[in-house]
């Protein structure tokens, strides 16, 4: 494979039991690429992106991220990358200062990089007075930029976000794409799944998930042509409307 | 299908599909039925002697004889004074036996390890009755009334039992109660046209159900692998039974309607309502030997009527007349506790 | 494994557990409540077991025999029932015990030779009945050799002296005491750690966990390091209300008891790990620590003695680790043994230990 290539996967499936959660997947994300992942709930995103992370183990097919293999190098690809899931997953009981601390020492991080990182990171974000308040007591909004800005510390290659802006209003959707687009400029590939239809036209190129299939995979613009339709809710209506998996 | 049916099988579905807590709360109750029945026992035998004897004679190997054969007894041997310590110490000998000849006379001494003061008792009266020679000739003839071989499984059953249906009941119901909240499932199904009413009963049908179960088999397995005569009580037996059933259901659904974490949910179970029934419901320990304020409390743990209702019924095989007063007040218990629930349950979701 | 990782993951745990709102209070109200209650109420040993006395002699002989059982600590006398179905109604109404019936002419009878005399012992209550009947006995045998001495009969060889090792009050509290401390550990270092790490899986931090490079090793020891702690608290506190309420101190060395908790809240919180990573919501996880810890309860020698069980409990108590850690805290507690003198048991917890720790760590997957 290319070293122009962050995620490059054949064939990648998931199976539990008779169930096909992930069915032979094969697709190549560019480095610096925003990549978005789209599909109905029970598409299988999640279960796609778990494998890339090495937090699930492919039933078949094979693949690379950041230049590790994702079967045998699982351990290797935690050290360049950076994940976000739909569930929030900071510590609660612990303050905002208390869990940046606490991962970016788990990526290795020593105590200076630590301290200048979070000076950096209390700036942008405009978070410096709630430094020691408890996790759960600060609004949703903020704490999923926290959580991207935990995910990016250690400036990974690759970051994973899982549905991070689900139960967020626009306004806060809007600057939290501006954070993904600094990211991004920052050379960071992003790897992003969503169901917001109208935040695909941020990514460079979406793939569209059906039934654990692959439905479509091209930037916005093309894929608007393609089916000769003016948004991407539309191509969405157009390749989904034979889905078998829905809520 | 009613949605009260379809909440019903909903709840269903989830207890069986968790294969692994499905098996084990049907087979612990036999598990414990099987110990208790034939592994644990307060029966002292085995007790492992030594003996220390200063010097030979025909009285002495009559008495180290008579050790020998014994039942109740393990004869280790005649070993020297210096190691008595060692082996008591090391509990590999639980009393020494000294032999001494004084004036043509045997003087003999017990030296016992009494930590466990119970074993320690029966140790000492047993190897007196074989020193003076004439523990067969007791005058005194001792009789079992109702449990014959002293079977302590008789009266453990109810005590299983007891504490298996807090555990379902309460522990189980209140968690999974908890946890629609905590997941927000219950909210869900609160905003929906359902009564609050339909969509507790349909939690609570399935776990009543699921202990009607295990009734059934640990009261197959006491009459059947334990032996429990089979009497006109068995009637009672299962009402009484069925009855601690919804008391323990309310007080699940009572739990789950105060905490709102399935951690505290379960310990507030664990603590208020698990360990009183095991240490004061006179399950193990009986509830005269506690201090009076124990016993005071005791009072108001539901277990402790269950239990003592069940003894006379299943043990004595006593009629339904001899335990009213248990039954009377397990019934108010019961009103209490559901009304307290239901209306708890009520001010909580408007 | 970096040690600075380590550090920061016990940091973490030691702020949540501190933070936990029901945590620190369990840790301390938990042996306070077993402590404080358990040793009034585990006692087997049975007082005022009630007799109703049938006496069909009514001589001075039968008098003195009920006078001298209503004298004992351990009996009192309900009733003289006149008939034997009196006597049997009071035990159906859970007045009486133990039913005493002496046969009419019994001391007329006894001059000329050996009559037996009936004891009837309620068995729903085994315990109470067994012993309340024994108690009936000795008092009934005590009685008769008095009186054949008074009368000038035959009487038994010298009594036998006996010397109560290690516990000459006879006090069963002493007997209890240090093998609660042993539930404390099997309650504390069992379920918490579990719990712990559940509900982490339920709220989905794990995850969080599981895509960093933390090593397996790390994580499990930051689970596993506090509970030792923990369980030290908790052997204190325990140790210390049987000071200072109870007035009991070891015999033997305090050191060789810690050593043993140690150990032993090693091999349980390993134990609860592992239940952890098996299972998948709190539920499952509790249901099966509660199952371990009610086999271990009842196999380990804490209430009923091994040595009782019939031989293939006995075998089977040999793979239950508290049995080894209730007979150090015994033996060390009253009889003043040492680590050498119980060598055998330290090395079986060290093994349990040592299993239960890479089965944690082993069971831990960072993927499935």
């Amino acid at each position: 494979m290319g070293n122009d290539k962050a995620i490059s996967v054949k064939n990648l499936t998931k199976k539990f039991g008779s169930f096909t959660a992930v069915d032979h997947i094969t697709f190549d994300v560019a480095k610096g690429e925003i990549f978005g992942f789209l599909g109905a709930n029970g598409a299988g995103k999640t279960t796609a992106m778990r494998m890339l992370c090495g937090l699930s183990r492919p039933t078949e097919g094979d693949g690379h991220v950041a230049g590790c293999d994702i079967i045998t190098q699982a351990e290797a690809i935690k050290h360049r990358i950076g994940y976000m899931s739909q569930k929030f997953s900071l510590y609660a009981d612990l303050t905002v200062e208390e869990n940046i601390r606490l991962f970016s020492t788990i990526y290795g991080m020593s105590s200076s990089q630590i301290r200048e990182a979070s000076e950096r990171l209390f700036k942008e974000l405009e978070m410096e007075n709630m430094r020691n308040t408890f996790v759960k007591d600060i609004p949703v909004g903020w704490k999923q930029k926290l959580a991207l800005a935990t995910a990016t510390i250690h400036k990974p290659q690759i970051v994973f976000l899982d549905e991070p802006t689900g139960g967020v209003d626009p306004v806060t959707r809007r600057k939290f794409w501006e954070l993904i687009y600094k990211a991004s400029s920052d050379g960071m590939t992003v790897f992003v799944t969503t169901h917001y239809l109208d935040e695909a036209e941020y990514c460079n190129r979406i793939f569209i998930m059906v039934d654990g299939k692959i439905s479509a995979l091209d930037s916005p613009s093309a894929l608007k042509e393609k089916y000769h339709v003016a948004t991407i809710d539309e191509v969405f209506r157009i390749v989904a409307q034979n889905a078998q998996r829905t809520d | 299908m009613s949605i009260f049916q379809s909440l019903v099988k909903k709840e269903a579905l989830h207890i069986v599909r968790d294969t692994r807590t499905m098996v084990i709360t049907l087979l612990m109750p036999i598990v414990l039925l099987l110990l208790f029945g034939f592994a644990i026992s307060t029966e002292v035998n085995d007790v492992m002697v030594v003996a220390v004897v200063d010097q030979h004679t025909d009285e002495t190997r009559d008495i180290i004889q008579r050790l020998n054969v014994n039942d109740y007894i393990t004869f280790k041997g005649l070993i020297a004074p210096e190691d008595a310590d060692r082996l008591l110490r090391s509990g590999l000998a639980e009393a020494v036996v000294y032999l001494k000849n004084e004036d043509g006379k045997v003087k003999s001494q017990i030296v016992v390890d009494a930590s466990n003061t119970n074993t320690a008792q029966t140790a000492t009266a047993y190897i007196r009755g074989i020193i003076s020679g004439n523990a067969a000739k007791s005058p005194v003839i001792t009789n079992t009334l109702y449990n014959p071989q002293l079977k302590s499984a008789y009266n453990f059953v109810p005590g299983i039992l007891g504490m298996i249906f807090i555990l379902i009941c309460a522990i189980i119901t209140s968690v999974s109660i908890v946890r629609e909240k905590e997941t927000g499932t219950m909210n869900l199904l609160l905003v929906s046209p359902v009564k609050p009413q339909t969509i507790i009963l349909g939690k609570l049908i399935p776990y009543f159900l699921l202990s009607c179960i295990i009734l059934t088999v640990m009261l197959l397995m006491a009459y059947t692998v334990l032996g429990l005569p089979v009497s006109a009580s068995v009637v009672t037996v299962v009402e009484v039974s069925l009855l601690y059933i919804v008391l323990s259901l309310s007080i699940g659904l009572l739990v789950s309607t105060i905490v709102d974490t399935q951690l505290t949910a379960l310990i507030v179970s664990a603590v208020m309502f698990m360990l009183p029934v095991i240490m004061l419901s006179g399950m193990i320990f009986p509830i005269d030997n506690m201090p009076v304020i124990l016993q005071w409390i005791s009072n108001i743990i539901p277990a402790r009527w269950y239990i003592e209702a069940m003894r006379k019924l299943m043990v004595q095989q006593l009629d339904f007349s001899y335990v009213m007063k248990e039954i009377v007040i397990l019934a108010s218990m019961t009103v209490v506790l559901l009304v307290l629930a239901v209306g708890k349950f009520k001010s909580s979701t408007r | 494994m970096k040690i600075r990782i380590l550090k920061a993951l016990l940091r973490k745990e030691v702020k949540l557990m501190k933070r936990n709102p029901l945590i620190p209070k369990i840790i301390v109200g938990m042996p306070l409540m077993v402590m404080l209650v358990l040793p009034l109420v585990a006692n087997l040993e049975v007082k005022n077991a009630g007799v109703t006395i049938v006496d069909n002699d009514r001589s001075q002989l039968s008098r003195r025999i009920a006078a001298d059982i209503d004298a004992s600590d351990y009996l009192s006398v309900k009733e003289i029932a006149c008939t034997h179905d009196e006597a049997m109604k009071s035990i159906e109404d859970g007045k009486a015990d133990v039913i005493l019936t002496i046969p009419s002419h019994y001391s007329r009878d006894l001059a000329q030779g050996n009559v037996d005399i009936d004891i009837e012992a309620n068995g729903v209550n085994a315990t109470k009945g067994m012993l309340g009947a024994q108690y009936v006995s000795q008092s009934v045998m005590g009685t008769l050799k008095q009186w054949r001495s008074e009368n000038g009969m035959s009487v038994d060889l010298p009594e036998t002296s006996v010397i109560n090792l290690y516990n000459p009050t006879l006090n069963f509290r002493n007997y209890m005491i240090p093998a609660l401390i042993v539930v404390l550990l099997i309650i504390i270092c069992g379920f918490l750690p579990a719990l712990n790490l559940v509900s982490e899986k339920e709220s989905g931090t794990i995850e969080a966990m599981n895509v960093t490079p933390v090593s397996r090793l790390a994580f499990v020891l930051s689970k596993l390091i506090p509970f030792w702690v923990v369980g030290m608290i908790v052997v204190t506190v325990g140790m210390t209300v049987g000071w200072l309420v109870y007035g009991l101190t070891p015999a033997g060395n305090i050191g060789a008891i810690y050593l043993a908790a140690i150990l032993f809240s090693l091999a349980l919180s390993g134990l609860g790990v592992t239940i952890a990573n098996k299972s998948a919501t709190m539920l499952q996880s509790i249901f099966v620590m509660f199952a371990f810890i009610m086999i271990f309860q009842l196999m380990s020698g804490l209430f009923t003695p091994i040595r009782s069980m019939p031989e293939w409990a006995q075998y089977i108590t040999y793979a239950i680790p508290p049995r080894y850690f209730i007979e150090i805290m015994r033996s060390v507690y009253l009889k003043g043994a040492g680590i050498i003198d119980l060598w055998p048991q330290y090395a079986a917890i060290a093994a349990f230990a040592l299993f239960f720790s890479a089965l944690a760590a082993a069971t831990y997957s960072k993927r499935n």
